[in-house]
């Protein structure tokens, strides 16, 4: 039990820090410009893709610093050269452009690399075990991933907290307009956001890429979870997606290992399990076979209860 | 009277569909404080953000000398332009030392004002310097908002209802301090509907109803004119 929690806590912490490498781009392009950017987890794929071809043609370690820059580019060009001509015909345009965008990043990646995963493999240098414990180990790759992105989420914190650029991109957040009419470049700052925003979720490709799978649908399946990370955080929020990230991130992987039904909690504590009814299926099923549905089941319920999120101020 | 800073020709500007401003006209001298008078809605606020390049313009605006309609908000503003909104846009979740940083244009350049002549003028802030600037009085966003623009250095700025919702007493230190910025040389266009202050400050005056101007003259001149003040300006 004590291996199952202990396991359960490291890989759940690790998908929540990788989902806020996603989140945290994505909520801040959303606030500041007011553009649910569908094709955010398409930068995540691209990422994926990227790295394994730079890890092909040169090296991993080349990849992981060349792939995060490369789809930063992308997005950074999407925004100035996409999403800035659309802008002006209003939201719902926008939310078209990037939803048309996650599709057409999707077709190109199957047109490049095939509709079957690449074989995107944990580096040499990494593909050892980082510790055993009761009998069960765990890979050295998945603690650098971690670590990655832990300081990925220092250095933005520090960023966002203490340089000058990190104040204009706070205040543009409520007030984008009044920035831009105290002298600063707010499109170019929006750039930036956006070209940054797309990198981390390029960057989260290069290091979930061999870890997870890489393939054409990965995007979409990483797509949703993301969209609850950030309603379920308030929209905006930074420290809000952190917390739903890792609450997300444990939630999906603790569901997943407990094999326990309502049943067997009731066994547990000395009554009979129903075995007849209507509902007597009910007691049957495992918190791992719901797992998949907490997440959106929660983004439904804070949307009833709490429509800003744990965190968010935005009262439109 | 000195050289021209802000001379607006022909000015149109539209919300959507709506014809907001029918070829509104004036100028501000350097150094001069002028008031843009009327009751709400008539266009005094549009006239503004049109000149700022925040609603779109159509006519030409002219500031010191060069043509700004079409540029962007931000370029408008390195020119020497400084907006004062009407709703206090402060950075609530900054403080109201970042507050004052973000007014200037440039990491390390500040200009005819510093950090510490805000300081100064308004002890108050900074004896909240480190607090989140949402946080603050109606009057000390007030203030936080005028000296966040002067840090920028403008050579005009363009000040849209600072009285409103403000005590007598605020009211009486907001014309103060737009006195103490007359003084250093900067122009300043005031837009109010409260008569008081303006008749107190201002060189000219204009008077605007219903999307274009209606009134050009001094205080002096719209204390004589009863009917004017009747039509467009008492409420």
């Amino acid at each position: 039990m004590l291996e199952l929690v202990i396991f359960s806590t490291l890989n759940g912490v690790l998908y929540g820090m990788l989902l806020f490498l996603l989140a945290s781009g994505l909520t801040l392009i959303f606030s500041m410009m007011g553009v649910l950017n569908f094709a955010h987890a398409s930068f995540y794929m691209l990422g994926a893709y990227f790295g394994f071809q730079l890890s092909q043609w040169l090296d991993f370690w080349v990849a992981l610093f060349v792939a995060p820059v490369c789809v930063g580019l992308v997005g950074a060009a999407v925004e100035r050269w996409g999403l800035r001509t659309v802008h002006k015909w209003g939201h719902v345009p926008e939310l078209l452009f990037t939803f048309g965008l996650a599709f057409v990043v999707e077709e190109l990646v199957q047109m490049v690399w095939g509709k079957l995963p690449v074989d995107y493999r944990v580096p040499a240098l990494l593909d050892f075990h980082a510790f055993e414990l009761f009998g069960t180990t765990y890979p050295a790759f998945r603690m650098f991933m971690l670590l990655i992105s832990v300081a990925i989420f220092l250095v933005l914190l520090m960023i966002l907290t203490r340089s000058r650029i990190g104040l204009i991109i706070q205040a543009a957040l409520t007030h984008p307009n009044m920035v831009a009419m105290l002298g600063h470049n707010v499109p170019k700052v929006f750039m930036m956001v956006f070209g940054f925003g797309s990198g981390l979720a390029g960057l989260a490709g290069v290091i979930a890429g061999p870890a997870l799978v890489t393939q054409p649908s990965m995007a979409h399946v990483l797509g949703p979870i993301l969209f609850v990370v950030v309603v379920f955080g308030g929209l905006g929020s930074l420290p809000g997606a952190f917390i739903a990230s890792l609450l997300i991130g444990l939630i999906q992987t603790f569901a997943i290992a407990i094999n326990y039904s309502l049943g067997d909690a009731l066994s547990a504590i000395g009554m009979a399990r129903p075995m007849q009814g209507v509902l007597s299926d009910l007691w049957q099923v495992t918190v791992a076979q719901v797992g998949p549905v907490v997440p959106y089941l929660m983004l439904v319920l804070i949307l009833i209860f709490r429509p800003t999120g744990l965190m968010g101020t935005r009262e439109n | 009277m000195s050289e021209s800073m802000l001379q607006v020709r022909d000015l149109h500007a539209y919300y959507g569909k709506s014809h907001i401003l029918h070829g509104v006209s004036f100028e501000v001298k350097a150094g001069e404080i002028v008031s843009l008078l009327g009751r709400n809605g008539v266009g005094r606020s549009t006239t503004i953000k049109a000149i700022m390049g925040d609603v779109p313009p159509q006519g030409s605006i002219l500031f010191k000398g060069g043509e700004i309609a079409g540029k962007k908000p931000h370029e408008i503003a390195r020119l020497g332009l400084g907006y004062v909104p009407e709703n206090r846009d402060i950075f609530p979740a900054l403080t109201v030392r970042e507050n004052l940083y973000l007014g200037q244009k440039k990491a390390n350049v500040t200009g005819r004002w510093s950090m510490q002549d805000m300081f100064e003028i308004f002890p108050r802030l900074e004896e909240r310097a480190d607090t989140q600037a949402g946080v603050l009085s109606g009057g000390e966003q007030q203030m936080l908002t005028m000296c966040r623009t002067l840090m920028g250095d403008p050579d005009l700025i363009m000040v849209d209802e600072p009285t409103e919702g403000l005590s007598p007493m605020m009211v009486e230190r907001v014309a103060e301090l737009l006195e103490r910025i007359a003084s250093r040389g900067i122009a300043i266009l005031l837009v109010e509907q409260k008569l008081t202050i303006a008749l107190k400050i201002c060189q000219r005056l204009y008077v605007m109803g219903h999307g274009h101007m209606v009134f050009e003259g001094t205080p002096q001149q719209l204390k004589d004119n009863a009917a004017i003040r009747k039509e467009w300006l008492e409420v």
